[in-house]
Parts: structure tokens; C-alpha cells; sequence
């Protein structure tokens, strides 16, 4: 693990070009017909795939952007209204509300995630065995399913002066907090979750920058008088600037969409201080049955999403 | 004495007992902040818990009562489904992504780049956005007209094609070395015989990174569930925690059992395939 480095971004689609020059053509194979049932043996492999990614990804979308310029009527047809919907969704001071608590949300963990990670990822960085024993212990809540995580910290949260969290910020005197319960301290709460259950994940990511990080340049920086401060700034940091671009742009994209924790932490409330996009979306769709105006609300989060990733691939291909 | 930097802070070079003291407090206090609540989530399930105000990192007074209350509370069923979907989901998310990475990475074909696009773009349509027009799929899926709302079937099918699978299989098939397969070819081995007998023994550490990151992404699914399931007949786990929960009657002591069940098998599987993991982590750096 600590001798891979971190490659940018998936598996970039290099093949066919790298492929051509290393693959011999069997020369009883060639010649039209044989081609063509190459080809057709190419899309047999891929159909599984193919189907399923149309069945349950570009057929749904292709009905939420149809749905999102309609008003959805079951049994009565659906009746064509332009660009209706996207006006009521922004309008709409809820929906506006909860995209800035979405927007808050997603830059809070990420910097939370980035700051916390990588403070864990330098004070557990090295190959003795205590601090991969300290390493996996750290990286849990990362696996632990989102369902248990809220269970769990819904529970540490508890509001009562004796509730888990409180105990706890009792013993170094600090007064005990509603969390949850109260608008004022809601989204930090929810915020917190997302950032004990993120940072671990960067932790590793950065963990793996480190270790792709020149040996010798660390030795050149103190041997030039840099203390541990300085080198960290001008060696490790500039050697890490692809994987900080990585990451940031994970986060970014895993914020916006946020529904789960806030579904089972919080539900919006109290008092709608939680309410992000994809509630109030869910909400609208599934319990009120809306489905125009969610579908409208559904394809601003992904045209969103869509410019947040084509400008995190710009600007690291800006830097490269 | 030449201090040796194999770290960006040089940590492992602190010495003296202070130096010693303080780094173990705050390895102490990382695995207390990050891996406490989760064993106080193990400790607590074992306890009598009678309010939701106790968690506990002690043991005391031992009981089974809490999963013998979840038992009575059907939770066992939730943990097969749960484990039902996630072996029916890993097992078909494996076919598809082996199938589709021996085309991408072995077949020249017109349109490679297509598909090529068309995957990775699958990555920024996540169930969520998706939730609203996935849910009437869901219920009269097209072409074959089938209901797939109110079955685990609704669960398994819809998380078989992973874009994020099948890349990192891509990527691990095009490095296995070309002559294997030209060899076999030569022998007169067809397409299916070359894959089965060739490429995927080559692949097997590869099967591990997909089995350790499918199993914990079908396990963490939710809204996909949320769903599908009509009644508590086809919750999972994940889904029972949420009624557990407004069920007063039940206790926290329930809750927090039922929240251990369906914490361990990720964690077992974690700790099982850790190193597969890490190779994923780092090589794809990506969880769409």
C-alpha cells in the first residue's frame, strides 16, 4: 500500500492507443466477416453492463429531465408546462434554503475531512506495525454503513446533560449542547458526522501521497536547515497537489448529494435548519408527489454536479 | 547521530519521554475519538442498556437480552436479507465487471471510447439524484414490464453495473501480459474457454479488490433500499434501524444490537481483506 502511488483520478482511457502497438492481428482472423464477429463479441461482453447502466441510470434521467419540464399527471397524461417547474423550485425560499445548506454542508466536511485527515494522515504516517495497528482502528467508521453511523451518533447526541457526548464534554468543562435538537447547533452536528466518517478515508489518500513523496528531498530540505514545518510546506505539500485535487473534488461531488445522514439524523428538522436538496427533493417527490417540480430540483443538483466535476478536470489538467 | 526522514514530519525520530508520552496520548486520543463509539457500540449491545443516555465502554452486568428482544423482533430476518442482497448484489456486480473489463480491455472495437465515456459518466448519477425517476423504473421496468418494487430482487439487480468495478478491472486486465492469451489462442481456445481459464486465475487479486469495495458499498446502500422495500417483509438491517428506532416500546438496548449486526460483517470483511482494500483505495482513489 505505502509504495503505490496515488494515479489521478480513474482509470484514465488510454487503451486503444497503447493497445494498437503491442497487439499482434492473427493473420487467419482477418479479413471482413471476421471482424465483424470480433465486434459483435466485443458488444456481447459489454451487454450486461451496458443494459443495466441504461435500465437504472440514462433511462431515469432521461425521465427526470421529461418529468422536469412537465406537471406529472397519473392517469390524466402528463401536460407539457416549459420551464415552469425550474421557476417554482427556485422560488421556492425552502428549496433556496436547503441548497445553501447543502452548499454549507459539503464545503464544511470537505475542509473538515481535508484539515482532519490529513492532520491524522502526518501523525500516522511510517511502516511500524503500532501505527498500522492505530491506522485501521482510525479507518473503521469509513466502512461502518451510513445506517449505523446515524444510529450510533443519534444516540451519542443525546441531549440530556448525562447523553454519551455530553459525559464526555463534561469531563474537560464544557457545558452540555442539544446537537441535533436545536436549529442553532443542527448542521454543525450533522457537519461533524460527516467529517468523523470522512477524514479517515482522506487519511488514506494522503497517506499514499506521502509515500509516493521523494525520499531524498527530505534529507536535502534538513540538510539545508528546513525544520519539520518548512518541509512539510516546500517538499510534501507541492508533491501532493494532484491528490489534494482528487480529493477535493470527491468530497465536493459525495457533499452535494447528501441525503442519507441527513434522512436519518435529522430528517430536515428541527425546524427545516437541516434541510438539504435531496430531502426536500425526496419529500417532494415521494410524499407529496410532485414529481415535476422534484425531477426540476433533481436536475439542478446534477447540472451542478456535472460543472463541479468539468471544472475539477480542467483545473488539474491546468496544473499538470 | 544521522536522524533518518522517512516521514514528512519525522515522527518516528522523536525520542525521550516526553517526546514518547505525548505521541502515545494522541495516538490514544485518534483511536478514541474515531474507533470509541464503535466499540462502545460492541460493549453497549452486550449491556443492560434501560435509556438512550447510556453508551458504554465498560462492560458491566453481561446480557443477551437486547438480541434476544431484536430475535423477537424479526431483525434476523432483516440480517438475510441484508446478507441476501449483498451476496446476490456482489455476485452479479463481479460477472458484469469482469465481463465488461475483458471487452475493454482486450477487444478493439469501434465505439470503445463511447462506452469508455458513457461509464465514467454513470459516476456523477449517483441512486440520489436518480431517487425520484428510479423509483417509477423500479415499478414497471421498461421493456419487460416487470415490478420490481417489493422484491430484494429490486435491491441486487440495479447495483450489478458499477462504473467504478469495472474501471479498476479494466485496469488490472490490461496489464496481464498478452503472450497468455495468444498462446491459448494458438491451442484453438475460444473467447469464453480464454477468459475463464486465462484471464480470470491472472485476475484473481483483482477479484479481491471488488469483492472487499462491492460488499461494503451494496452493505451501505440505502436509499436504493428505501426504495424498493414495500413492508418490513424486505427490509434490510439498514432499513430496520430507522423503525427500530421510533419504536419506543423496543429500547435503545435493541437498537443499539441490531446497529452491532449490521456494523460487524463490514468489519470482518474490512479486517479480512484489508491489504485489497488499500490496493483499491490508492490505485482508483475513487468511490462513485
Amino acid at each position: 500500500m505505502t509504495s503505490a502511488p496515488v494515479r489521478e483520478g480513474p482509470a484514465a482511457p488510454t487503451g486503444p492507443a497503447r493497445r494498437r502497438t503491442t497487439r499482434r492481428e492473427h493473420p487467419a482472423r482477418r479479413g471482413l466477416p471476421a471482424r465483424w464477429t470480433r465486434h459483435a463479441s466485443a458488444w456481447l461482453w459489454l451487454a450486461p453492463a451496458l443494459i443495466l447502466f441504461a435500465v437504472f441510470k440514462f433511462v431515469p434521467m432521461a425521465r427526470a429531465i421529461s418529468m422536469s419540464f412537465k406537471e406529472v399527471r397519473p392517469y390524466l397524461g402528463d401536460r407539457w408546462v416549459g420551464l415552469d417547474n425550474y421557476r417554482a423550485v427556485l422560488g421556492d425560499d425552502a428549496f433556496r434554503a436547503a441548497a445553501g445548506h447543502t452548499v454549507v454542508l459539503a464545503i464544511g466536511e470537505t475542509v473538515g475531512s481535508i484539515v482532519v485527515g490529513l492532520f491524522l494522515a502526518l501523525l500516522l504516517e511510517g511502516t511500524a506495525r503500532h501505527l498500522w495497528f492505530v491506522r485501521t482502528a482510525v479507518f473503521l467508521p469509513t466502512v461502518t454503513a451510513m445506517a449505523v453511523v446515524a444510529s450510533l451518533w443519534r444516540i451519542i447526541y443525546y441531549p440530556a446533560p448525562d447523553g454519551a457526548l455530553n459525559s464526555v464534554l463534561g469531563w474537560v468543562g464544557l457545558g452540555p449542547a442539544q446537537y441535533l435538537d436545536s436549529p442553532h447547533t443542527s448542521l454543525l452536528s450533522v457537519m461533524a458526522v460527516g467529517v468523523w466518517r470522512g477524514a479517515p478515508y482522506d487519511m488514506m489518500i494522503f497517506i499514499a501521497g506521502l509515500a509516493g513523496v521523494d525520499r531524498s528531498l527530505y534529507e536535502a530540505a534538513a540538510a539545508d536547515g528546513a525544520g519539520p514545518l518548512r518541509r512539510l510546506w516546500h517538499v510534501a505539500f507541492p508533491a501532493m497537489r494532484p491528490v489534494f485535487a482528487i480529493v477535493v473534488t470527491l468530497a465536493a461531488i459525495r457533499g452535494l448529494r447528501i441525503f442519507t445522514e441527513i434522512f436519518l439524523l435529522t430528517n430536515g428538522g428541527p425546524n427545516g435548519s437541516t434541510e438539504v436538496v435531496m430531502t426536500l427533493v425526496y419529500k417532494l417527490g415521494l410524499e407529496r408527489n410532485e414529481l415535476g417540480i422534484a425531477s426540476a430540483g433533481s436536475m439542478l443538483l446534477l447540472v451542478a454536479t456535472v460543472v463541479l466535476t468539468l471544472l475539477a478536470q480542467t483545473m488539474r489538467r491546468g496544473r499538470a | 547521530m544521522k536522524q533518518q526522514l522517512d516521514t514528512a514530519l519525522g515522527l518516528g525520530a522523536v525520542r525521550g519521554p516526553i517526546g514518547r508520552i505525548i505521541k502515545i496520548a494522541m495516538y490514544a486520543l485518534v483511536v478514541f475519538v474515531f474507533a470509541g463509539p464503535l466499540l462502545a457500540l460492541l460493549v453497549s449491545a452486550f449491556g443492560r442498556v434501560t435509556d438512550p443516555t447510556k453508551l458504554s465502554l465498560i462492560p458491566h452486568d453481561l446480557t443477551l437480552d437486547n438480541f434476544r428482544t431484536a430475535f423477537d423482533q424479526g431483525v434476523l430476518r432483516y440480517l438475510a436479507n441484508s446478507l441476501i442482497v449483498v451476496g446476490g448484489g456482489l455476485l452479479l456486480q463481479m460477472a458484469v465487471s469482469v465481463s465488461a473489463a475483458y471487452a475493454l480491455a482486450r477487444k478493439r472495437f469501434p465505439g470503445v471510447r463511447l462506452v469508455l465515456f458513457l461509464i465514467l459518466s454513470t459516476m456523477m448519477l449517483p441512486e440520489e439524484i436518480l431517487a425520484i425517476p428510479l423509483s417509477l423504473v423500479l415499478a414497471d421496468v421498461p421493456v419487460i414490464h416487470v415490478n420490481l418494487v417489493g422484491s430484494l430482487a429490486g435491491m441486487i439487480v440495479p447495483v450489478g453495473a458499477w462504473a467504478f468495478a469495472i474501471l479498476v478491472m479494466t485496469e488490472f486486465m490490461r496489464d496481464v501480459p498478452l503472450e497468455l492469451e495468444e498462446a491459448a489462442r494458438i491451442d484453438g481456445a475460444g473467447d469464453l474457454r480464454i477468459f475463464w481459464s486465462v484471464i480470470l486465475p491472472v485476475c484473481r487479486p483483482a477479484l479481491g479488490v471488488l469483492g472487499i469495495f462491492g460488499f461494503t458499498m451494496i452493505w451501505d446502500q440505502y436509499i436504493l433500499p428505501l426504495l424498493v422495500a414495500q413492508d418490513s417483509r424486505q427490509f434490510t438491517l439498514a432499513l430496520a434501524l430507522r423503525s427500530l428506532r421510533a419504536d419506543e416500546q423496543v429500547g435503545t438496548g435493541v437498537l443499539i444490537a441490531s446497529a452491532l449486526l449490521a456494523l460487524l460483517p463490514s468489519v470482518v470483511v474490512f479486517l479480512a481483506l484489508q491489504r485489497q482494500f488499500m490496493r483499491g483505495l490508492t490505485s482508483g482513489a475513487i468511490k462513485g
